[in-house]
């Protein structure tokens, strides 16, 4: 036991007690531990210790050691000979032009963050949907990327803890694995920077390294499930960023009935969906320029003059962290997959539907800016006099881009024994009701 | 057996595909190019006759040739009236498009999008709105003996492509002539630049997914008056393209310009410079502002600069002339780092060039072309039996694991009651019913066809593990 920290002697003391007691006793003793280091923020842990407690009592009576974590890999992915699970897709058969995963119908993905193994994946789902990642126990992961509401959460701006509520909405954590530039102001470029950015932001899930840390470690199914995932008797942030990488990566979203025309499968859409990709890769309308195959993504910054909501100030989105004035007001471009299922739109939620989103830019270079705000519009953003109908063939077909067969199965509890998140809107619950992989 | 009969059947059709002779599809005045392209198996040529097509073709297969029939003078001509967006968008590879005249378009007269080994000749094109020609992530294409005026941007855009000959063209009248962006390999000679707003560019644009340009040359086009006031959309790139320019080199790496007869040119015959040449967008970290190693080769230069716009006029008084000059070099592009050279730089008018050396080369002449040796491979999607195994796979497999209840039945289970009767599931996942109170009902596969259904089917039935 040489060398153990005092986390982990903690971990052992709790070892033997439902979950949730072992997480109270963790936070009543990491709000000791924290003192010592950290005097000045002993105030705030203890209020949120406080916070804490109850939802732990109320769910005491949880199992928590009955979680078995998958031996097989989701359904997008093959296991290999070398115990991780490799995306298979159609797509990963065809080149694209500079390995740049970007083009037309016959165009290869960007490269796949993949070769995680069964385990690693099912462990980051429980992490994912468990809200003892908070710093209060409120709020996980999936609170704002549920998989009923297409991996977002249906808000213009998404609530974290204390019921904060942020200033952009949740983005779909739809195909993330194939991205590499994170949030909507651009600023992370792996998926390690971005995991850490919700869990230890204050108005998201607000926790810190060291609770999340002496939290997890306390909670013997997790330790259990750890040790079965990594081989180690101590879990290591490391592992937790990775499981949860490992999950997010597994969420695959390329088998829309796009995709069945992009394979040849013509008849897959109807007319009036070809008529709208044609619109869509059109020079007039020019969508495809920026949300480009196959992701309908180029992961680029675009500067595009979207209206605030009431209330909300302007925000100046990549400026932030890249200091760059010509950057102002710039924004990820977000992937279209699954589009129809992530309302409402722009990073401020600021569009309702999918028909008013595409109808701002049809009403002119710049007209929703406010005054005295000098951006570098982007030069696609233009007049192109786009006809009602052209706007609603381009509705039409975004709906041909949904594909939510993949979607992850929403645990029925938790290591932690916390209650899991469920949707705020129950308009689609088939995967919450069924999905559950039965051993 | 009977499975292996199925088999059978597919493997003769599949024989009987490939043994189909390349057919020509004729469409007459009256006709739709778009029935013709949807009829066109990979091979056919498309033979557009004399009439007025007012359509938008797309293409997305593979080997398609659509070329127009011109006889004793009368073109098949594509009008969009001002009404259509673009003339024809293509995605497959080896399209050939060829002797059309198309006009009054708003968007593009010919756009690719991501088709490789793409030939785009002999057309006539006038007036088709943002741009004429313009392939988009496109691998080894010829670009030859097309005429395009009246264009707002691009008469001829190669953008974010790969090896790419671009010759023995006249572009006149439009806003930008031929532009090589975020494009690498590329030739562009024997054309005729004439007075558009700037004649020949070959640049990056930041915040492009595809960052760099570079191993382009620009030799033996004749780049003649291009004095044509700017008439580009507000906001648009090229929008700041100086009229009176002959040759712009923005950003570019290793561009060399040769042999070219550049004269007329009213602000100056050939501009280097870097990306703070362009200054209403948003920057792009990952954009190398810099242009590098740029070769000026022999050219023939009269003419240049006589009614230089206002920052060149700026830049010409501070070297005691009104003129601008055969040659400028702006920002960065002046510096001894980038490794610039030009030879006989003494028979020219240049400003900035102080620090470029002579060249250790005279001529490209020894590379004929930029395109490949070898066509780009085509691409491994056809419709057999791996296909019936990528829809089990991207489709079927995300509800249905082999031994485990996952959003439906365990595929076992739904061996054991079809076991012998593919067509049953084959129409089952067609108009799917509820059957099992404890599932959701499953969401139907019309959009499949037929055969395809059935061969999905089979495959099910086929699996062990």
């Amino acid at each position: 036991m040489k060398g153990k920290n005092s986390a982990y002697s903690l971990q052992l003391t709790a070892h033997g007690r439902s979950a949730p007691a072992a997480v109270a006793a963790a936070g009543r003793q990491l709000v000791a531990v924290s003192c010592k280091l950290l005097t000045a923020s002993c105030h705030l842990l203890a209020i949120s210790f406080t916070l804490f407690s109850p939802p732990l009592a109320a769910a005491a009576n949880s199992p928590s050691n009955t979680f078995k974590l998958a031996e097989h890999c989701p359904p997008a992915f093959e296991l290999r000979a070398d115990g991780g699970c490799y995306l298979r897709s159609f797509y990963r058969q065809l080149p694209s032009l500079q390995n740049a995963g970007v083009g037309g119908p016959g165009t290869g993905l960007p490269a796949a963050r993949e070769g995680f193994t069964p385990r690693e994946i099912d462990l980051g789902r429980l992490l994912f949907f468990d809200p003892v990642l908070s710093a209060d126990g409120s709020v996980a992961c999936a609170s704002c990327h549920q998989p009923q509401q297409g991996l977002a959460d249906g808000r213009a701006q998404s609530i974290g803890i204390g019921g904060q509520r942020m200033a952009r909405s949740a983005p779909s954590l739809w195909n993330v694995g194939l991205f590499n530039r994170f949030f909507w102001d651009g600023r992370a470029t792996t998926l390690e920077q971005q995991v850490e950015g919700p869990l230890y932001a204050a108005d998201e899930m607000g926790t810190t390294p060291a609770q999340l840390y002496t939290t997890l470690n306390a909670i013997p199914a997790y330790v259990d499930l750890f040790r079965q995932t990594f081989g180690t008797d101590n879990i290591a942030l490391e592992q937790i960023y990775r499981a949860l990488i490992a999950f997010e990566a597994s969420l695959i979203s390329l088998n829309s009935r796009y995709d069945l025309y992009a394979q040849g499968i013509t008849e897959a859409l109807t007319a009036r969906e070809i008529e709208g990709m044609n619109i869509f890769r059109s020079f007039v309308a020019r969508c495809a320029e920026c949300h480009t195959p196959p992701l309908f993504t180029n992961q680029q910054i675009a500067v595009l003059g979207t209206p605030a909501p009431a209330g909300l100030a302007f925000d100046i989105g990549a400026e932030g962290p890249t200091g760059d004035p010509s950057q102002r007001g710039g924004f990820k471009v977000p992937s279209l997959r699954n589009i129809t299922r992530t309302a409402p739109y722009m990073h401020s939620g600021r569009f309702a539907t999918l028909r008013e989103a595409v109808e701002f830019y049809n009403k002119g270079r710049g007209h929703a800016v406010p005054a005295g705000e000098k951006l570098s519009l982007h030069w696609h953003i233009w007049e192109p006099g786009l006809a009602p109908q052209e706007i609603d063939r381009l509705v039409d077909f975004l709906g041909a881009l949904t594909d939510e067969g993949f979607r992850p199965a929403t645990p029925a509890a938790v290591p932690s024994g916390l209650p899991v998140p469920r949707p705020t809107d129950s308009d689609n619950l088939q995967t919450a009701a069924t999905g559950e992989q039965q051993p | 057996m009977k499975q292996s009969l199925i088999y059978l059947c597919l493997f003769i059709g599949l024989l009987a595909t490939a043994a189909a002779p390349a057919a020509d599809i004729k469409v007459k005045d009256g006709d739709s190019i778009q029935a013709a392209v949807n009829k066109a198996r990979p091979g056919d040529t498309i033979l557009i006759y004399p009439g007025t097509y007012k359509e938008s073709v797309y293409i997305d297969k593979d080997s398609i040739t659509v070329r127009g029939v011109i006889d004793e003078g009368e073109w098949p001509t594509m009008d969009g009236e001002k009404k259509l967006n673009d003339a024809i968008l293509y995605s497959g590879n080896n399209i050939t498009i060829e002797q059309l005249k198309i006009t009054n378009y708003k968007g593009n007269a010919i756009m690719g999008q991501a088709g490789n080994n793409y030939v785009i000749r002999h057309n006539w094109v006038i007036d088709t709105g943002v741009y004429g020609i313009f392939p988009q992530f496109g691998k080894n294409g010829l670009i030859e003996y097309n005429v395009l005026s009246g264009i707002e941007d691009a008469a001829i855009y190669v953008g974010m492509c790969d090896n790419v000959d671009v010759r023995h063209n006249e572009v006149f009248n439009n806003v930008a002539g031929i532009e090589i962006e975020n494009t690498r390999h590329a030739i562009v000679e024997n054309n005729y630049v004439h007075n558009n707003t700037g004649g020949i560019l070959a640049f990056i644009t930041p915040g492009l997914p595809i960052k760099t340009t570079y191993d382009v040359i620009i030799r033996n086009n004749f780049v003649v008056n291009n004095n044509t006031p700017n008439f580009g959309a507000e906001g648009s790139i090229v929008a700041n393209v100086p009229v009176g320019t002959g040759i712009i080199v923005m950003a570019g790496d290793d561009v060399v310009v040769e042999g070219n007869i550049i004269s007329g040119n009213n602000t100056a015959g050939i501009v280097v410079t870097d990306l703070s040449f362009i200054t209403d967008i948003a920057s792009d970290p990952d954009s190398e502002p810099n242009p590098d190693r740029m070769r000026i080769l022999r050219n023939f230069m009269i003419n240049n600069g006589a009614k230089p716009v206002a920052a060149v006029r700026a830049l010409a008084l501070a070297n005691f002339t009104t003129k601008g000059p055969d040659i400028l070099a702006d920002g960065t592009a002046k510096d001894k780092a980038r490794g610039s050279c030009i030879n006989d730089k003494d028979s020219y008018r240049t400003f900035g060039l102080r620090h470029w050396g002579e060249c250790d080369m005279t001529t490209t002449a020894a590379i004929r072309s930029h395109r490949l040796d070898e066509p780009v491979p085509p691409r491994p999607i056809a419709n057999d039996i791996e296909r019936a195994k990528k829809v089990y796979s991207g489709i079927c497999a995300g509800c249905h694991a082999y031994n485990v209840r996952m959003v439906g039945p365990a595929t076992q289970v739904i061996q054991a009651i079809h076991r012998n009767n593919p067509q049953a599931i084959a129409d089952y996942i067609a108009a799917p019913v509820r059957k099992r109170p404890d599932y959701p009902e499953m969401p139907p596969q019309n959009h499949l066809s037929a055969d395809l259904r059935l061969m999905v089917a089979e495959y099910m039935l086929s699996l062990d593990k």
